[in-house]
């Protein structure tokens, strides 16, 4: 168990609870391309790890530091547009997918330094409001430059050979299924994930994310025991921002498509702040179990809510409020509840409980 | 009164050290102006621009100012602010196409979609401080995440009241059209927007300096606690601040919606974050602060939309960097923060 200890960065997670779910969602996810062979069910599985990495990069800076930033979404963007520009532009091929990582990724933390060190040297609220202001900006930008960027449509690009739909290197199914590029992109994803997100729960559990924490309860306190609060704000605000990226990139290349709509829209802020609240903030489990059931419920319950459309029809008001397009609207809800009623969210309350239960033996 | 008195009263006089008003920024609006000047080249073409920013800069500040007060009087940063923008103009839709079909004319529509896009705005202001803000008084980061959710779940209900789409807002027909001085053209509804800002400015300006409530509520900017000290309920007060700036915000929304000639429910975002750059700008809590910063993202936002219409959309970013740049805490710094 020292090992597995290890590689936990000694935070393991502490309710038998979920470490049942964790162990049952790493296993499915792994062995999601034998198991759901489908289109659908696999675009879940790839969302599902993306959101994964970005929610935990966004806990990094909300529930460790302690700072709401609304232009996570920019940096996810920016890894996205990074990976669809240089491939549509140098043709696909490994090299224009290191080149659009590497440029994706001097962007992101140029604008983070930036962005960071004009505004979290006064104050926390500043940060949150620049964030916004400079995310929309950039979401106008990318809509604007549309020879670029492809505009409001976005760019649709191939993947390297080995990440191509078509790559298929045998000639029969292994285990019941024909391997192919899909699958093997599929595997990238879950690998780069996994490590991506061993790396930030090595970070937060750092001296470095001790400290980090130590801002987030009294960052008064932090400046006088001689911590450069300002300093390490803006290293905690750069690695979320390039770990954001580097889940966009993944997007990209789950997708082999980029948009606005995909990376840069407010609505998926808003899920990622929902992912956030719903699973735990300042735990970065709470990132896993969060993106699972959220990306799950938000690609089947749409259906459910059709056909709850579909039961209402005729009533006035019911119908309208019950239409599928009106999805966000019981986000919303959902989210202003979960913040009232659920703070600490569900590992929160899972470990809560485990504790309980020690206590009471 | 004998002289050793009268002159004991005058070093009392000279030994409290007048508030000085602090120019610069001032300064900083009239430069702009004059410096648009050889920019855009024809002096025809700059009042029109001129007069256009300074409407719109006024039609921000109706909407900022209630912001900036609440900021500063209660420490609480409404992301929300932008729904009673967006409902204010949806209402003025309602209010006008009734008017229309009622045969009611151009100005007294206008006029009454503002009297009930105020009241709309502020009952809704009341019952989203309730619901909403009050359970999480002095906690930032929840106030930021609750605030953007109700802000998210009001937009979700104006769509499904008034449907997804823009709808229409037009100007009545009185309303249109320009005046003509020389070769100057100003549009009448802007020199009626900019005529209502004043106005709006005039009675905050009297509320603030002359009354009662206006001295508990700076004293509140400056020191919360000590007014609470003195007997005063100032959460009361704060909910009297909100319902006013959130009814002020709806006015502003009407009169955005009637300068845009339409309204889609989009809106409020949109000029939520207008109205942040303009607070961030002026000094969070500063009222003056606000009116000047209102008035340059205005003048900004014209200016260059005619100059150089790609950089427009940077101009208000490039502005706040500039500023933050030179003043950190904003143009007008409220002590005690």
């Amino acid at each position: 168990m020292t090992a597995l200890d290890r590689i936990l960065s000694h935070d393991p997670p502490r309710s038998r609870w979920l470490a049942a779910l964790l162990v049952v969602v790493f296993v499915v996810l792994a062995l999601a391309p034998f198991l759901f062979p489908g289109a659908k069910s696999m675009s879940v599985a790839s969302k599902i790890l993306v959101f994964v990495l970005l929610v935990a990069s966004y806990d990094l800076l909300l529930g460790y530091t302690g700072i709401v930033s609304f232009a996570h979404t920019m940096f996810f963007g920016i890894g996205a547009y990074g990976i669809g520009i240089a491939s549509e532009k140098l043709g696909a091929g490994w090299g224009a997918v290191g080149l659009g990582l590497l440029g994706a990724v001097v962007v992101s933390v140029g604008l983070s330094l930036l962005i960071g060190l004009f505004s979290l040297r006064v104050k926390a609220i500043f940060f949150a409001m620049i964030t916004l202001a400079v995310a929309t900006a950039f979401q106008t930008l990318a809509s604007q430059l549309s020879d670029f960027t492809g505009g409001e449509d976005g760019l649709t690009f191939r993947n390297p050979e080995w990440l191509s739909p078509a790559f298929e290197p045998f000639e029969t199914p292994v285990f019941g299924l024909l391997l192919d590029g899909k699958a093997f992109t599929y595997w990238l994803l879950f690998v780069a994930v996994t490590v991506l997100f061993l790396l930030l729960l090595r970070i937060v559990n750092s001296p470095f994310g001790r400290v980090l924490q130590a801002i987030r309860e009294n960052d008064f306190r932090a400046e006088a025991i001689g911590y450069r609060t300002v300093v390490y704000r803006t290293i905690s605000n750069v690695l979320a921002a390039l770990f954001a990226t580097l889940a966009g990139a993944l997007l990209a290349l789950s997708l082999r498509y980029v948009g606005p709509a995909t990376t840069l829209s407010f609505e998926i802020m808003l899920d990622i702040l929902l992912i956030v609240v719903i699973g735990g903030m300042g735990t970065m489990y709470g990132a896993v179990v969060g993106a699972v059931l959220f990306v799950l419920a938000q690609a089947y319950l749409q259906d459910l809510l059709a056909v709850g459309a579909t039961a209402v029809q005729g009533v006035p008001l019911l119908q309208d409020l019950i239409a599928p397009d009106r999805w966000l609207l019981w986000l919303g809800v959902l989210f202003v509840l979960s913040v009232y009623h659920f703070p600490t969210g569900v590992v929160g309350r899972l470990r809560s409980w485990a504790l309980a239960l020690k206590v009471k033996s | 009164m004998s002289a050793s008195t009268v002159a004991a009263a005058a070093s009392v006089a000279e030994a409290v050290p007048k508030a000085s008003f602090d120019w610069r920024p001032v300064a900083l609006v009239l430069a702009v102006m004059a410096l648009a000047v050889p920019a855009v080249g024809s002096s025809s073409t700059w009042i029109t621009l001129t007069v256009a920013g300074l409407a719109m800069g006024l039609i921000i500040f109706v909407i900022a100012s209630g912001l900036t007060l609440i900021f500063g009087l209660m420490d609480v940063l409404n992301f929300g602010h932008g729904v009673f923008i967006a409902l204010g103009a949806f209402v003025a839709t309602s209010v006008m196409g009734y008017g229309a079909g009622a045969g009611w004319s151009g100005f007294f529509s206008v006029f009454a979609a503002m009297t009930v896009a105020m009241a709309v705005a502020g009952a809704v202001g009341w019952a989203f401080e309730r619901v909403i803000v009050r359970p999480v008084y002095g906690l930032h980061l929840k106030q930021i995440l609750i605030t953007m959710g109700g802000m998210i779940v009001g937009e979700e209900i104006i769509k499904v009241i008034w449907g997804p789409l823009q709808i229409a807002l037009p100007l009545p027909d009185e309303l249109r059209g320009a005046w003509l001085f020389g070769d100057a053209a100003i549009e009448k509804y802007r020199v009626l927007a900019a005529a209502i800002g004043l106005a709006v400015l005039a009675a905050l300006v009297f509320t603030l300096n002359r009354t009662k409530i206006g001295l508990l509520i700076r004293a509140g900017v400056q020191d919360r606690s000590m007014v609470e000290a003195l007997g005063y309920r100032i959460r009361r007060l704060f909910v009297g601040v909100f319902v006013a700036g959130s009814a002020l915000a709806g006015l502003g929304g009407v009169l955005w919606g009637l300068y845009q000639e339409g309204v889609t429910p989009q809106i409020g975002a949109q000029v939520n974050v207008l109205i942040f750059i303009v607070i961030i700008i002026g000094g969070l809590g500063s009222t003056f602060g606000c009116l000047v910063g209102a008035l340059l993202v205005g003048l900004m936002a014209n200016y260059t939309g005619y100059l150089a219409p790609t950089v427009a959309l940077f101009s208000n970013i490039a502005l706040m960097v500039a500023i933050l740049l030179w003043r950190p805490q904003g143009l007008y710094p409220v002590t005690n923060r």
